[in-house]
């Protein structure tokens, strides 16, 4: 009980310094907010594959990379309103995500994560293939570029219904068999879950989160869409922001997400760092650091630091 | 965990090639393929020859990537990433004024003393833990390596004096450049020399064993961290070879081995993961593939290069999840 207590505060006060910060925050600052947001939907996605159904994926970028193509392409040609691009790229990203999750059925651990990061690096190239109609590695703009301001609560939006539609997807029955074919997949087919399903449904569901992200990515970077914004860097940094805040953690995951999109820029405020790509440099180090001294991520250090305060409490026997 | 250990027993226990008589069979008619097709066609001759050379790069990193693998059971997904950090070693030698042989051989060193102190400080804490955690460390390390180089020496092309020059030999109509004749007896040679230090040395015999049957290896006083840890020096100063010779055809970049890692995967996953022949074999395959497809094929143009190395790894993966030369495994529950 007071734990969901504790949730919901926090639950309100997050909500209320987004919604704070609309008005506070200037126009570059607002830009920045919504890659955070955007990280958010990519890392929520993940999650639910690799945090909550143990199937590791490298090639979230993939998927972002289809979801903006989405955007820009039904803006471009058919100057389509940039909102209902949004739920189009999360229908065409979730296809995606099954077709992918069919094959993947048959792979796991190590060969899984080949797969996707082959995935990650192959499917930038195929615009620069077909630049006839995605303007090769010029990339190809949406009619309208929207305005920060514009862009901070659309994105925002979307960041709390990724929040609410996993929540309520991972608290039922469909997060159970996810959960339990993530702990044991026999004991799980045993228990008469269907892998098949359940797996390619958490791909699905991954991807089109993913998409819904590259979408908003697009737009965020002036209504681009250009091969090179979609690299295999954006894939590892999707994995990581998921991992260094802890997988299976749908909290952690805004800890993930403010980690990816403000390092850049609060790094490159430090003097030595400033220049070049020093950002990567740190970014590197705090993920290994991380991974080597905080198993399960901040959001896992958190609960271990929560657990050890509770049974102190209930060991000491001058607090009762 | 019984599961992963009974596994990790199947597996250690095959020795050999592994390859089977109709694999065998199947190479031997795809040589006599390339042989005839050669004799017939200057063209397909050449783009053999070329295929080869950039096969046999591939066939390095890919090497490098199934070492690691069989010995700590780790795909580094920084291979890639490590082996463009010791080339662009070698680019700052070159630029103090040593020669270009001098320098080759230094970053050499240089790349063996990374891969040691990358598995001692990196991975050997984090070994035995899930294969997410140790798919980001080397994931974080891509990055890292990324970001220091390009800090160091930035983004823009660098080029390097030529190793092998510009000369291209004519052989009855056929041109072969020299530059593609040089890759391919560098990288085969390394390949050759590291095969004749496993199976030939005690200190290959004590790798071997390390990888194999750790515990039974430490039981007879091998001393199985420091094997792990010269297995993976060895890796990184293959993959410092596929590297250097990369940089002659595609020159400096700090992105210049994304792409050959995913061919070196691909390659890998065809020779079966384990199978340092079968990913020696998988890489020369994947090369000439590539080139003659390029070649005859109209819509395969460079651009997928990429997807279809990414299609042919799903392929091997989903029909034949062994490789070539892989071994079927066990898996006990």
């Amino acid at each position: 009980m007071r734990g969901a207590i504790v949730r919901a505060l926090t639950l309100a006060v997050v909500a209320a310094v987004v919604v704070a910060l609309a008005f506070e925050l200037s126009d570059y600052h607002k830009g920045l907010a919504v890659r955070v947001a955007i990280y958010y939907i990519a890392i929520v996605g993940l999650n639910i594959l690799t945090g909550y159904t143990g199937q590791i994926s490298i090639g979230h970028g993939a998927f972002m990379a289809i979801g903006g193509y989405t955007t820009a392409i039904m803006s471009f040609y058919h100057h389509t309103n940039l909102v209902v691009t949004l739920p189009l790229s999360f229908a065409i990203t979730f296809g995606c995500g099954v077709a992918v999750g069919i094959p993947a059925l048959r792979l796991s651990g190590v060969y899984l994560a080949l797969a996707t990061f082959a995935l990650a690096v192959s499917v930038p190239q195929l615009p620069l293939k077909w630049s006839k109609w995605t303007g090769g590695s010029n990339g190809l703009r949406t009619h309208t570029t929207p305005s920060n301001e514009w862009l901070y609560e659309v994105a925002w939006t979307c960041a709390a219904l990724a929040f609410v539609g996993a929540w309520l997807l991972l608290r039922g029955r469909t997060g159970r068999a996810f959960r339990s074919i993530r702990d044991s997949e026999l004991a799980a087919a045993s228990s008469g879950i269907s892998l098949p399903i359940y797996k390619t449904l958490a791909f699905g569901i991954s991807a089109a989160f993913a998409g819904v992200a590259g979408s908003l990515f697009v737009l965020v970077t002036n209504g681009f869409a250009q091969p090179n914004e979609f690299g295999v860097i954006l894939s590892l940094q999707i994995l990581i922001g998921a991992a260094v805040a802890g997988l299976g953690s749908l909290w952690g995951g805004l800890v993930g997400a403010l980690f990816v999109g403000l390092l850049p820029e609060i790094s490159s405020s430090v003097p030595v760092l400033g220049s070049g790509h020093g950002q990567d440099v740190v970014f590197g180090l705090i993920v290994i650091l991380v991974m080597l001294l905080l198993p399960h991520g901040v959001a896992g250090f958190l609960r271990t630091i929560d657990s050890r305060f509770k049974s102190a409490i209930k060991s000491d026997p001058t607090a009762s | 965990m019984a599961t992963a250990i009974s596994r990790a027993t199947a597996t250690r226990t095959k020795i050999g090639t592994g390859a089977s008589l109709p694999v065998v069979l199947g190479i031997l008619a795809a040589c006599l393929f390339l042989a005839i097709g050669s004799l017939k066609s200057d063209i397909f001759a050449q783009q053999t020859v070329a295929g080869l050379a950039q096969g046999a790069i591939y066939a390095s990193l890919a090497l490098a990537l199934v070492l690691i693998y069989r010995a700590t059971e780790v795909i580094n997904f920084a291979q890639g990433e490590m082996a463009m950090a010791t080339t662009y070693i070698a680019y700052q030698l070159t630029l103090w004024g040593l020669s270009y042989w001098l320098s080759f051989f230094l970053s050499l060193v240089i790349g063996f003393a990374l891969g040691v102190v990358v598995y001692g400080v990196l991975i050997r804490p984090v070994q035995h833990r899930s294969v997410i955690a140790l798919v980001i460390v080397t994931v974080g390390l891509f990055i890292l390596i990324d970001g220091l180089v390009t800090w160091k020496w930035g983004a823009d092309l660098k080029f390097m004096p030529a190793p092998f020059g510009n000369h291209v030999y004519r052989a009855g109509g056929v041109s072969f450049a020299q530059q593609d004749i040089g890759v391919l007896l560098v990288s085969i040679l390394s390949v050759i020399l590291l095969w004749v230090l496993f199976r030939f040395t005690k200190l290959g015999l004590a790798m071997r064993a390390a990888a194999l049957r750790p515990a039974a290896a430490s039981l007879v006083g091998v001393r199985v961290d420091w094997m792990l840890a010269i297995g993976w020096g060895l890796a990184a100063t293959l993959g410092a070879v596929a590297g250097l010779m990369t940089e002659p055809s595609v020159f400096l970049t700090p992105t210049m081995m994304q792409p050959i890692l995913l061919y070196a995967f691909a390659a890998a996953v065809l020779g079966g993961l384990e199978s340092p022949a079968g990913s020696v074999v998988g890489g020369l395959a994947i090369g000439v593939f590539l080139n003659l497809i390029g070649q005859y094929v109209g819509w395969a143009t460079s651009e997928l290069r990429l997807p279809i190395a990414f299609f042919v790894l799903l392929v091997v993966l989903l029909l034949k999840p062994n490789g070539l030369f892989g071994r079927r495994q066990v898996r006990r529950v």
